[in-house]
């Protein structure tokens, strides 16, 4: 018998027994809270990255600020605003992005409870590996992309694309506890929340 | 890299050399003290925490009742997706489909993402007498593995080393590895994270192939789910061209909206944050983003054992988050070592028992000991295990495991000292509740509190209090697990 068989027949030996009468489960968490945007600057900010609120036609101004001078910044294609120094993702190598400053990119959701920001991975989202291998990601988020809990973002989010679910910058607490930024992914993350 | 938990000393003698520790007790008291204080500080934001621990268990519990189903479904949405699923029935199986895929594209090394079921099959062992070095990357599997070493804690495997020791560990065996550590390296906690980084990032740059297990299997999209802190685990999810995922047969959920629940609960009673710093969802292979050859290992090794248990099956919930642990008074004094296991403290007392039997090795049977049924554990558990109960269930199993013995060894002497004790399942129960009854008069005259809020016994009378002498022990009758200790002598 293949491994494949042998264990299905396991699990149905295991359960012959078992009273399988489904256990009835309340979805009542799944309430309709209205997203709050103040929070979500509040709760991004708790793990201390940087957040700024602006309107929507200042973000390529808040994109610059954030960004330090002759700072080389990958952009993903389809990303709306025009970024100072910017290098188009033509495949880049992770060699190749290892050697860039920084990573601008869009997101799908916001999550005003956790402040976290869910990338989709599409475009103005950009492939996985950009917003992991350089150290800053510039992050922006439109007001009107933040759901209020983390069921509102899974109904909005599609499972059938990657997802990166980012709540601050990288961190570890291995060393007796202490908290240090940046072990691995970005040691700077910057939030720009837009209108 | 040899260290492992294969012929461990029995519970009770590796937990007597591990309280003579006193740096380990520090630290995990430190440890577990501070998780606890956070987490209870995210619990209490959330108003509907109750709600949602009963969610999240009726979720598992549908789930496990129809495993076939979900299993089935799994398998053809990761085969859409453009995974390739494996199956196997024990470690070995497991390890020698992970070497296969590694030899197939010819490396000697590959990267890795902590995970509890690779430390469960002793993945890089096995890895290693192929030829092929698993790199670990999360900061804490680094200092254990470069120390040679073993994990004590499911979140904080290296709680048990303090910085000066990180530090010589990493200046005296980097350089064995790969990139060395700077020579001016100091003990702050952020030069030793940065000369991980840099150490870390040489291997994640190069490596062709990526190893991780996964916390949740949507069946439904084929979706997998790695919640972690680092980025290492984004690093060996993306970078690879090839990636490998060894899965417990478990960890399915029926569908991606089921997540919501999860990705509530685990955060909160893990690291006691509202959301880590970063969880990967993928579902096989996405073109032009992240490795284009994905494999799924299905894992068995013993999950379909303990799924027979009726008592013991719930344990099949677990999360994995160590909530259990850090609020365990056994745990706090022994450390993750004297469980002999990648899953130590409450719930390791109960699943290894399940996933390996009783009756086979006296470590094993020692665990269900191994506990003093306070209780604290299952109010910590965010899917709701009632660890206390599938204890004196496993008890009552070892005891009926060894009643045939004749010619006693020396850990089956000692359990016939518990069997006679506690001749029967019933007496067991018995026994234990009434030895709950004297905790609690005992208790009310204790002044003390622990961190988590328990109270602290400052001396016990008569015969227990040797055990007392040295350590203050937690209000919750410790009963079982003392007296198993007392009358076996720790010769268990
Ligand atoms: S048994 Fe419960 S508390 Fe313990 S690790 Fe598993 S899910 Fe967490």
């Amino acid at each position: 018998m293949s491994a494949r068989d042998d264990i299905l027949a396991g699990v149905r030996r295991a359960l012959r027994e078992a009273d399988t009468s489904p256990v009835h489960v309340s979805r009542g968490y799944r309430d309709t809270r209205p997203a709050d945007v103040h929070l979500f600057v509040e709760r991004v900010e708790d793990y201390r990255a940087v957040v700024v609120r602006c309107a929507l036609d200042e973000v390529e101004a808040r994109i610059s600020d954030a960004l330090p001078r002759d700072a080389r910044a990958v952009v993903p294609d389809g990303l709306p605003w025009r970024v100072p120094g910017s290098v188009a993702d033509d495949g880049l190598s992770a060699l190749d992005l290892d050697d860039v400053d920084a990573v601008v990119t869009g997101a799908t959701v916001g999550i005003a409870e956790t402040g976290t920001i869910v990338l989709s991975h599409g475009p103005g989202e950009g492939r996985r590996a950009l917003t992991l291998v350089p150290d800053l990601h510039v992050c922006v988020v439109r007001a009107d992309q933040v759901v209020a809990d983390v069921p509102d973002a899974f109904a909005v989010l599609d499972p059938d694309r990657p997802t990166t679910w980012v709540s601050g910058p990288s961190a570890t607490s291995d060393i007796e506890l202490d908290r240090v930024e940046g072990v691995h992914g970005p040691r700077r993350l910057h939030v720009i929340v837009a209108g | 890299m040899s260290a492992t938990f294969v012929g461990m000393p029995a519970f009770p003698v590796a937990a007597r050399t591990a309280l003579a520790d006193t740096q380990l007790r520090a630290n995990l008291a430190h440890a577990t003290g501070t998780i606890r204080a956070k987490r209870a500080k995210v619990v209490a934001e959330v108003d509907n925490w109750e709600e949602l621990r009963l969610a999240a268990a009726g979720i598992k519990d549908n789930t496990l009742l129809h495993l076939e189903e979900h299993l089935v479904r799994l398998e053809e949405s990761l085969t859409r997706q453009g995974a390739v699923v494996h199956w196997a029935r024990d470690a070995a199986e497991a390890c020698t489909i992970v070497a296969d895929v590694a030899k197939s594209h010819g490396v000697d090394e590959v990267v890795k993402v902590k995970s509890m079921a690779t430390g469960e099959i002793e993945l890089n062992e096995a890895l290693a007498k192929e030829g092929i070095a698993a790199w670990e990357t999360d900061l804490a599997e680094l200092i254990v593995q470069l120390g040679d070493d073993l994990p004590s804690h499911i979140l904080v495997p290296a709680i048990h080393r303090n910085r000066a020791e990180i530090r010589e560990i990493f200046l005296s065996h980097m350089a064995a590895a790969g990139r060395p550590a700077p020579d001016d390296l100091t003990d702050e906690p952020a030069r030793l994270a940065d000369a991980a980084r840099l150490h870390l990032r040489e291997k994640f740059l190069r490596a062709k192939v990526g190893v991780s297990g996964a916390n949740f299997a949507v069946a439904d999209s084929g979706t997998l789910v790695v919640v972690e802190s680092e980025g290492n685990g984004r690093m060996c999810l993306t970078l690879p061209e090839v990636l490998v995922t060894v899965v417990g047969i478990e960890k399915i959920v029926p569908t991606w909206a089921d997540l919501d629940v999860f990705l509530q609960l685990l955060p909160r009673s893990s690291t006691g944050e509202r959301m880590n710093p970063y969880t990967s969802t993928w579902s096989g292979v996405t073109p032009g983003d992240g490795p284009q050859e994905v494999h799924v290992v299905l894992l068995d090794n013993g999950r379909t054992r303990a799924l027979a248990d009726d008592v013991g099956r719930q344990a099949l919930r677990c999360i994995r988050c160590s909530a259990c642990l850090n609020v365990c008074p056994v745990y706090e004094r022994t450390g993750g070592h004297a469980y002999g296991s990648v899953y130590p403290g409450p719930i390791g007392a109960i699943l290894n028992p399940l996933l390996k039997g009783v009756g086979v090795d006296a470590q094993t049977d020692s665990l269900p000991y191994a506990s003093s049924l306070c209780g604290a554990c299952f109010e910590a558990c965010p899917v709701r295990i009632d660890i206390p109960s599938v204890l004196v269930d496993l008890r009552a199993q070892v005891v009926d495991s060894h009643r045939g013995d004749r010619f006693p060894k020396a850990e089956a002497l000692a359990m016939k000292a518990t069997a006679l004790a506690f001749g029967s399942g019933g007496r067991l129960g018995a026994a234990e509740k009434a030895s709950g009854l004297v905790g609690r008069l005992l208790g009310g005259g204790g002044r003390r509190r622990l961190p988590g809020g328990r109270k602290l016994l400052g001396r016990l009378p008569g015969p227990g209090a040797a055990w007392t002498d040295a350590r203050d022990l937690p209000t919750p009758p410790a009963e079982s697990f003392r007296a198993w200790w007392k009358r076996t002598g720790g010769r268990g």
